[in-house]
Parts: structure tokens; C-alpha cells; sequence
């Protein structure tokens, strides 16, 4: 492990021997601060964005999910034990698909806890560093600045590094949660996981459970007019009637369209 | 003693604890060595926990250089090996 404490102090000591006047070298590299400050930002709003795509995608699944338990339990009232055990079987594909983007979130969101913290502590850094960076340049001739320098630039090199690794990491953590974030829009796309109801007005399974409810209405609405009761023929002048003939729209399948 | 652990921060860990983070560090090394991924993360959580318990955090505006750089919590064997090789720490 000791070995990997001299990487930074070679490289920040052959940055400065390579410079005439060492002085220049304080705004160089201040100027590197101030992009690794904007890059590790960036970072963090870019996990931030991966990390929202994950809760959208974990919300469609979540409405999903919830559907096909209605559909269960439809069928199931209705006698079709085939078709809630179709629609419970979906539902744990969805469940399954759940979990796995929970453990892809919890990563995410850890992630972009340490860079929001690398960033503070970087922006700390480099505010000390400017600092002295102020000081040394008005203080101090060329050569008495040297050691001021190499105090300066080792921490906040060594600060580089480890921020620019944390950002690389992340990058690269992110990158590997897209691709598979696009794989699950695809396989949502795709219809595997999915009551499709939304999209293409029904699924087999409602489909099928619609076609029975109409079944079962249409019977239920030729016996009440075989009772020829009364109150069916009054029933349209009744106050309430238009209220109750508009039509309810489906709050969650309206969502699912947007 | 400054301590840097990798994406986490420096610490000022006291000289007397050198010696059992040397048996945490050697523990890592030779999980490293023999390639045990399994090992090499309980090793590696040991060193760090060591690190954290027994260190101070240093101030955030500090531009001390560390004596000692440890390895993110969740680097694999392999992204160690690479940081031992010296290569693509600092960027540019």
C-alpha cells in the first residue's frame, strides 16, 4: 500500500520540476481545480439523472404490478382460476424486475452521496489552495516559493487524483446501470412484463375479463328488463341520471398514456 | 500519521496504531495476491474500519499530502491491482 502513496507525489513533483518559474504553475493548476470542481459536478448530475430514470421506470412497474393484481382478482371472482394464475405469474417477473432496480437506485444513490461529498471537499480544497496560492505569489520570490509550492500542490494533488477516480468510477457505474436501464424500457416497450391494456386497449387476460363483465351485464341488464320493474323506466328522469351516465375515466390508465 | 482512504477522505490516525494497520494491510495484500475476492472484502472492510475508528478526520480546507492512500471500500481486487500499478491515478 505505501506504494500507492508515492503515484502522487512523483507526479506532482515532476509537474513542478518541469516548470522555470514555479510561481506559474499555481494558476495552471488552479485552473485544473476549478475543471475537476465542474467535472465532479457534472458527475453528480449525471448519476443524479440515471438515478431518476430508475424511479420512473420503478413506477411504471410498481402500476404494472398493482393492474395485475386487480386482474387477479377479478378473475378470480369470476371463477377464472387460469387467468389469475396467468396475471400473478406476470406480476412476479414485474416484482423480480422491482428488486433489481431497488439495488440498482440504493447504488446510485450511494454514489452520488460521495461525489456530492468529493465535491465539497475538492471545493474546500481548492478554495485553501487559491489562498495560498494569492499569498505565495505576492510573498515570495522564485526560489523561496518552491518548497510553499510543493507544500501546496501535494495535497491538492493527491485530492485530484482521488476525486477524478471517484468521478471515473462513477462514470463508469452509471454507464453500466444505463444500459440496463434501456434493456428494462425495452422489455416494458416489448410487452413481456406487461399488462398492455394501456397501450393496445387490452391485454389477453383484460380483454378476456372484459368480454365476461359485458357478458354478465348484458345478462343482469336482460333480467331487470324482464322484471319490467318501475323504477327502471323512471329511472332516466331521476336527478341524478346524467352525473351517473358520464363516464369515469380509468385515473391510473390516463397516467400510464401520458 | 494522514491517511487517505480513496472517495472517503484523509484522516490523522496516531503512529501507535501503525502496527495493527500494518497486520490489516498484510491480511489485504495477500487476499490480493491470491486472488480471493471474498477474502479481499472482509480484509479490506477490516483495514478500513481499523482506519476509520482510530483516525480523526482532518479539515476539509487541509492540503496535507497523506502518508498512506488505501483503496475505495468497494474497489474489487482487480481496480487495486491497477492502482498499484501506478497507472491513470492522476488524470491529465
Amino acid at each position: 500500500m505505501k506504494r500507492m502513496s508515492t503515484i502522487f507525489r512523483a507526479k506532482a513533483n515532476k509537474a513542478l520540476d518541469n516548470a522555470e518559474d514555479p510561481r506559474e504553475t499555481l494558476d495552471y493548476s488552479y485552473q485544473r481545480q476549478l475543471e475537476m470542481l465542474t467535472k465532479v459536478r457534472r458527475g453528480v448530475a449525471d448519476v443524479a439523472t440515471s438515478r431518476k430514470r430508475i424511479e420512473l421506470q420503478r413506477n411504471q412497474l410498481q402500476t404494472q404490478s398493482d393492474k395485475l393484481t386487480e386482474q387477479a382478482q377479478k378473475a378470480l371472482s369470476m371463477g377464472r382460476e387460469d387467468l389469475a394464475r396467468e396475471a400473478l405469474t406476470r406480476k412476479s417477473a414485474v416484482t423480480s424486475q422491482i428488486g433489481d432496480l431497488n439495488a440498482q437506485h440504493d447504488q446510485l444513490q450511494g454514489e452520488e452521496e460521495k461525489l456530492t461529498l468529493a465535491s465539497q471537499r475538492l471545493q474546500a480544497k481548492v478554495e485553501s489552495f487559491r489562498t495560498r496560492k494569492e499569498t505565495i505569489k505576492a510573498t515570495y520570490t522564485a526560489a523561496e516559493a518552491q518548497t510553499r509550492i510543493g507544500e501546496a500542490f501535494s495535497g491538492i494533488s493527491e485530492e485530484m487524483g482521488d476525486v477524478g477516480l471517484a468521478v471515473q468510477r462513477a462514470e463508469d457505474k452509471t454507464l453500466q446501470m444505463q444500459a440496463r436501464a434501456g434493456a428494462v424500457d425495452e422489455l416494458i416497450a416489448s410487452g413481456a412484463l406487461d399488462d398492455a391494456s394501456s397501450i393496445n386497449r387490452g391485454d389477453d387476460i383484460s380483454r378476456e375479463l372484459e368480454a365476461m363483465s359485458s357478458q354478465s351485464d348484458v345478462e343482469a341488464e336482460l333480467a331487470a328488463l324482464k322484471g319490467s320493474s318501475p323504477d327502471a323506466i323512471e329511472a332516466p328522469e331521476a336527478p341524478a341520471a346524467p352525473a351517473a351516465e358520464t363516464p369515469i375515466e380509468d385515473p391510473v390508465e390516463k397516467g400510464q398514456q401520458g | 500519521m494522514i491517511v487517505r482512504i480513496l472517495g472517503e477522505g484523509q484522516l490523522e490516525v496516531a503512529d501507535d496504531q501503525l502496527e495493527t494497520l500494518n497486520e490489516l494491510d498484510r491480511a489485504v495484500e495477500s487476499t490480493i495476491e491470491s486472488g480471493d475476492e471474498a477474502g479481499f472484502r472482509a480484509a479490506l472492510t477490516a483495514l478500513l474500519d481499523g482506519v476509520r475508528r482510530t483516525g480523526t478526520p482532518l479539515a476539509e480546507d487541509s492540503l496535507e499530502d497523506s502518508d498512506l492512500i488505501l483503496p475505495p471500500f468497494d474497489a474489487t481486487i482487480d481496480e487495486v491491482r491497477h492502482l498499484l500499478d501506478g497507472e491513470g491515478l492522476i488524470p491529465g
